[in-house]
Order: structure tokens, then C-alpha cells, then sequence
């Protein structure tokens, strides 16, 4: 692990139920969802993890339980630090709290979050869809979501499906 | 001498009122600005010196519909993207045609999934349809030139 990383993985791990691990020189720490606002106001007030670099989610169903991480990117801009925070959530209606406080261009990447995972973000000013439009029905990036596809036309099958598409009229 | 003579001396042409109409119709076919993906590209082409479409009297891209009377759907059409199109064409003034260009605009092409609808046949009825992935820009003028057959062949009766 990078060392100048140490103080900050040290304290989350002291006063949060952090845990670190490492792949590839990338240190991530596990939060818990309800620790993870004060987490981000302690790296960012005393660590200087300034900048919120990215935030997405995993879906790992079925392979794991809880189903859902929250990733969230962070990088110190005084020290030159990147450090990775994931939060795991489980359930069909899974929540978390938002850190549009602290970090101001989460909100986007929240609202991209609830249109894709339909991870909702307890405290979050704007919650509406990003990406699909506004009456979309599902979360399209859960792995449990149907693609939605056409049945491929050959010719033996090509007048059933035309006789199923809805054709425009003038 | 007969009469066609004597009147082409003196600068008239006679001829049947629906073809002098659609000979106006084809040879000043204003196509709206609907690039929408990378067939948007091949379409540029055509419309640049090499293949040159001003040749069949289409260089001007309207950037309104209003001002349009046929509709390049050139790329994907997303499902987000499909309302938009649909009024896009409800403002375009009678008569109107449409062109869907490339496989995804025809049929869905590559992305059979839920965000793409699967042929803009669904939104907007379409004349002609070009194949390709994406088609080059001899195919699209050929799709071009086939509309301008049909709208040729259109006759009085389905003006009124």
C-alpha cells in the first residue's frame, strides 16, 4: 500500500468499521452505508480528498449477497492520493445515504445511479431519471433486468414478427 | 409544322401538370439535418465534393422542419430519442418523405435491446430504406434517387 495512504486508511479503519484491501496498487476501503457520510467528511476535512472523481454501483447478483456496491472514487488533489470507497447494499429497493453535501457533483452521478440500479440516495435534492426518459418502467443496468430484445427475422418467422411490430401510420 | 414546334420557338414547353410538379418535388428536395449517429458521417460525405448530392438538387440541409420535405434518419434511434422524432416529423409540411438510413434506423441493426427502437418504421412511416453498416455514400443516393422514382411515379389523384 501506498504509505502516505496509511494515516488515512488508519483512521477510517480506527473509527469507522472500515476495511481495507489492495488489487493492483488501488487501495479500497468497505463502508458500511450508514458511516459512509461521515467517512467522506472526515477524508475530505482532514485527509484532503477534495474531489469526488467517480461514483457508480456493481450489481454482482446472483454471485454475491449483499447484491449491490456503491463505488465511489476519490482523489486528494493536495497529496496527489486516490483512494476507493465501496459501500454494500442488498435488496430490491436498496438505499444509501447521499454525500451531495459534501461532494457537490455527486448529485448526477446519483441520479444516474437510481435511473440505472435503482439505488435510491436518502437526502438527495433532485432524484429523477438522468438517461431514460422520465416513465420508464425497471432499472436497466441490474443484471435481473430482461434486455428487452426482438426475435431475429428469418424467413420462415418474418411474417409472424411483422404481423406482432407496431407499424407506424401516416 | 406542327404546334409543339411553334410554341417551343416562342419558349413553351407543354406537358402534364403532375410531372412538371414532381419534376419540381425531386429536383428540389430540401432533406432535414438528422444525423443522429455514425451514418450521419457517411451522410456528410455524400453531401461533400467528392460524392456531391447537389448534383440531384439536394445540397441545402434544413436545420428546421418546417422548411423540409424529407427526413434523413441517419443512425440509431433510441427510445428517449423516438418522441422527439415523431414531432420532428409531424411539423414537416405535406408532402413529406422519409428515408430510413442505414440497418439500425431500418430494422434495429446490431443493438436488439430495449433502448433502441427497433426500426424507425414504428415512429414514422419510411419510404426507403438503405442497408448498410454504415451505408457509403453511393448507397444513400442511390436510396435517394430511388425516392425520387417514386415520387415520380405519384400521381394527381393522391395530391387531393
Amino acid at each position: 500500500m501506498n504509505e502516505q495512504l496509511l494515516p488515512a486508511v488508519n483512521a477510517l479503519a480506527g473509527r469507522f468499521t472500515a476495511t481495507a484491501s489492495e488489487f493492483r496498487g488501488e487501495t479500497t476501503l468497505m463502508v458500511p452505508s450508514e458511516q459512509l457520510v461521515a467517512a467522506c467528511r472526515t477524508l475530505r476535512d482532514e485527509f484532503g480528498f477534495n474531489l469526488l472523481e467517480d461514483e457508480t454501483a456493481v450489481d454482482y447478483w446472483p454471485q454475491q449477497e449483499p447484491r449491490f456496491h456503491v463505488v465511489y472514487q476519490l482523489y486528494s488533489q493536495p497529496g496527489y492520493l486516490r483512494l476507493c470507497l465501496r459501500v454494500p447494499v442488498s435488496g430490491m429497493h436498496p438505499s444509501v445515504p447521499t454525500v451531495e453535501g459534501i461532494y457537490p457533483n455527486a448529485n448526477w452521478h446519483e441520479r444516474e445511479i437510481w435511473d440505472m440500479f435503482g439505488i435510491r440516495f436518502e437526502g438527495h435534492s433532485d432524484l429523477r431519471r438522468i438517461l431514460m426518459p422520465y416513465d420508464w418502467e425497471g432499472h436497466p443496468l441490474r443484471k435481473d433486468y430482461p434486455l428487452g430484445y426482438e426475435e431475429v427475422a428469418f424467413t420462415f418467422n418474418e411474417d409472424e414478427i411483422n404481423q406482432g411490430k407496431p407499424y407506424a401510420k401516416e | 409544322m406542327g404546334i409543339e414546334q411553334k410554341a417551343a420557338d416562342m419558349g413553351i414547353v407543354t406537358m402534364r401538370l403532375e410531372q412538371a410538379v414532381n419534376w419540381a418535388r425531386t429536383n428540389a428536395m430540401w432533406p432535414m439535418l438528422f444525423g443522429l449517429a455514425c451514418c450521419a458521417i457517411e451522410m456528410m460525405a455524400a453531401q461533400a465534393s467528392n460524392f456531391d448530392m447537389s448534383r440531384f438538387g439536394m445540397e441545402l440541409m434544413r436545420a428546421s422542419p418546417r422548411q423540409s420535405d424529407l427526413m434523413i434518419v441517419a443512425g440509431r434511434v433510441s427510445r428517449k430519442m423516438a418522441p422527439v422524432l415523431r414531432r420532428l416529423y409531424d411539423q414537416m409540411p405535406a408532402p413529406k418523405w422519409v428515408i430510413a438510413m442505414g440497418d439500425c434506423a431500418s430494422c434495429g441493426g446490431i443493438f436488439n435491446n430495449y433502448a433502441i427502437v427497433q426500426g424507425v418504421d414504428e415512429v414514422v412511416p419510411v419510404d426507403v430504406y438503405v442497408a448498410g453498416c454504415p451505408p457509403r455514400p453511393e448507397a444513400l443516393i442511390h436510396g435517394i434517387l430511388t425516392l425520387h422514382e417514386k415520387v415520380r411515379g405519384e400521381s394527381l389523384k393522391k395530391w387531393a
